[in-house]
């Protein structure tokens, strides 16, 4: 029988090395590009009066980014009240109450398909369901659009989580004689909790970005965010949008590289936190 | 075999049979536990010992395809009816797992637990049980001092210890032992074998151990199981120097299992 050339192997070998070295490098590089495109441009619009002062309207000198910042953050928090609790309880039901039957499964698949719907249709969704029907646009809507994205994530992660605590732990505190419910939240709960933590932290971290979903919903807006339920509420993402796209003013295209700036730099601080703190969970 | 003088019968079994979904691990059971005494059951991997156990708290009623046919009557009481309170039932017996399980608390909190889930005590009170049950599971002196320090921090034979004060502050009758000294290393294993012979002074003790040195020092029957039979059941020095079962010969001077 014929050897099969040894050169042929070796030759191939380093082929498909130098490939993959090659894809990862354009991968990085990618993501470092990125990063100095949005630092270069965005520092310079960093200043003590972008971070206190609200948007002006166009044409107006001055002004930061103040209340789209609060914005953000007042959307951001209502997304996480409205989508933690239930995420949380049937991440626990699927977990803890149902592992395997035709209704959980149900779920399970229900969700991993909610978390493919691509953002904008969940904006378009709630301004169908919200704005539509009560005539104005609000941070409240922006809200319940990002809590829907959020939502299947938080129910997934929180189930995974809870399904990485041993067995014997659940078993011990049962065999104490505590019932199902208290043992779920006093210990199993408790043990997953830096788990938990996490899936919500990654859950903000993946709408923290979104700007479709709130361009139906919240808009955007020059005063402060404090008509949250009633009235459209400034955002990061949104002014972003209508700095870069519809403004002809040079100062409002470099605000916008700052109010980027900002967002990449939360997220990639959430991000990082995340995966330490999963690493430390599994003890590395 | 047994002494009818001295000797009770706390639990019994009768005719049991266990199944997990169509596997069947326990074949009619009929097995008599006396009350404070160690009983250690020993046999090969698989042939029904934790089963046995895990049958008597009814802990296995967590699986949803586990199943169980017969009768456990402990004090007058059927306990596999559906009648029977299975919380109340958990707090008389205490179990004690292979790898300890501390919950993700204070050592304090951890001894505690079992004792506010079944009991409304006040501050004073709780300190005053939480130390007994240490000092009962002879950790006290290792621990006062961190008794703020979380569970999990301790080591292997202490976090077991730790789980032995936390089932004995609920005020069990009987505490089920599913090979507690397995994961433990040499020391710790030889403090908690001398404390299950404190304990059985005031609890009935059921020991699953894959250990025949230790089964032979520390318990006063023995039962042999293999393939969910009991082969034999005895006291353990009649089992250890002249078994009546050849099976149960070969076992133990490890020519199988």
């Amino acid at each position: 029988m014929k050897r099969r050339g040894i050169l042929f192997r070796k030759t191939l070998n380093t082929a498909v090395k130098f490939c993959s070295i090659f894809c990862v490098a354009a991968a990085v590089a990618t993501l470092v590009w990125i990063l100095y495109t949005v630092f270069r441009s965005g520092l310079q619009a960093l200043s003590w009066s972008f971070f206190v002062e609200p948007t002006k309207p166009y044409g107006i000198e001055g002004g930061g980014i103040a209340n789209a910042l609060l914005g953000t953050l007042f959307i951001t928090v209502g997304a996480v009240i409205l989508s933690v609790p239930p995420g949380l309880l049937g991440g626990i039901y699927l977990s803890e109450f149902d592992r395997d039957s035709k209704l959980s499964r149900t779920i399970r698949f229900s969700a991993n398909v909610m978390m493919g719907i691509p953002s904008i249709l969940c904006g378009l969704f709630v301004y169908a369901l919200l704005v539509y029907n009560t005539k104005h646009f609000s941070g409240l809507a922006g809200s319940l659009a990002l809590a829907v994205i959020m939502f299947p994530v938080v129910l997934r992660t929180s189930e995974d989580m809870l399904r990485m605590v041993p067995n014997s732990l659940r078993e011990s505190a049962l065999a104490l004689g505590t019932p199902r419910w208290i043992a779920v939240f006093t210990i199993v709960c408790r043990a997953a909790r830096n788990g938990l933590l996490t899936g919500v932290l990654l859950a903000i971290a993946r709408v923290g970005g979104e700007t479709a979903p709130l361009l139906f919903t919240a808009l955007w807006s020059d005063d402060w965010p404090f008509s949250f339920f009633s009235e459209p509420t400034a955002n990061l993402t949104v002014t972003i949008n209508e700095y870069a796209t519809n403004s002809p003013f040079e100062v409002m295209h470099t605000r916008a590289w700052g109010a980027a700036l900002i967002i990449c730099i939360a997220i990639l601080a959430l991000n990082i936190f995340c995966r330490s703190i999963l690493n430390y969970k599994r003890g590395n | 075999m047994f002494d009818q003088e001295k000797d009770k019968v706390k639990i019994y079994s009768r005719n049991l049979n266990f199944y997990y979904g169509s596997h069947q691990a326990l074949f009619d059971n009929n097995l008599d536990i006396l009350e404070q005494r160690v009983t250690a059951i020993i046999g090969p991997s698989g042939c029904g010992k934790s089963t046995y156990l895990r049958c008597l708290n009814r802990i296995f009623e967590l699986y949803r395809e586990q199943r169980i046919e017969g009768e456990i009557i402990i004090d007058n009481e059927n306990i596999l009816d559906k009648s029977v309170d299975v919380l109340e039932l958990r707090r008389k017996i205490g179990m004690i797992f292979q790898k300890p399980t501390p919950f993700p608390m204070s050592v304090f909190d951890n001894v505690a637990y079992g004792l506010k889930l079944h009991f409304k005590p006040n501050r004073k009170e709780t300190a005053e049980r939480v130390e007994k049950a240490l000092r009962q599971a002879s950790l006290w002196d290792e621990v006062k001092d961190k008794l703020k320090r979380n569970g999990m921090a301790l080591s292997g034979g202490q976090q077991q210890r730790l789980c032995i004060a936390r089932a004995i502050a609920a005020e069990p009758e009987i505490l089920l032992m599913d090979e507690p000294t397995s994961a433990i290393d040499p020391v710790g294993t030889l403090k908690i074998e001398d404390l299950i012979d404190e304990l059985k002074n005031k609890f009935t003790i059921i020991i699953v151990t894959h250990n025949m040195q230790q089964a032979a020092r520390i318990s006063d029957y023995t039962a042999f199981f293999y393939k969910g039979q009991i082969i034999e059941y005895n006291r353990t020095e009649k089992i250890f120097t002249k078994p009546d079962e050849k099976q149960t010969e070969d076992y133990i001077t490890g020519r199988f299992g």
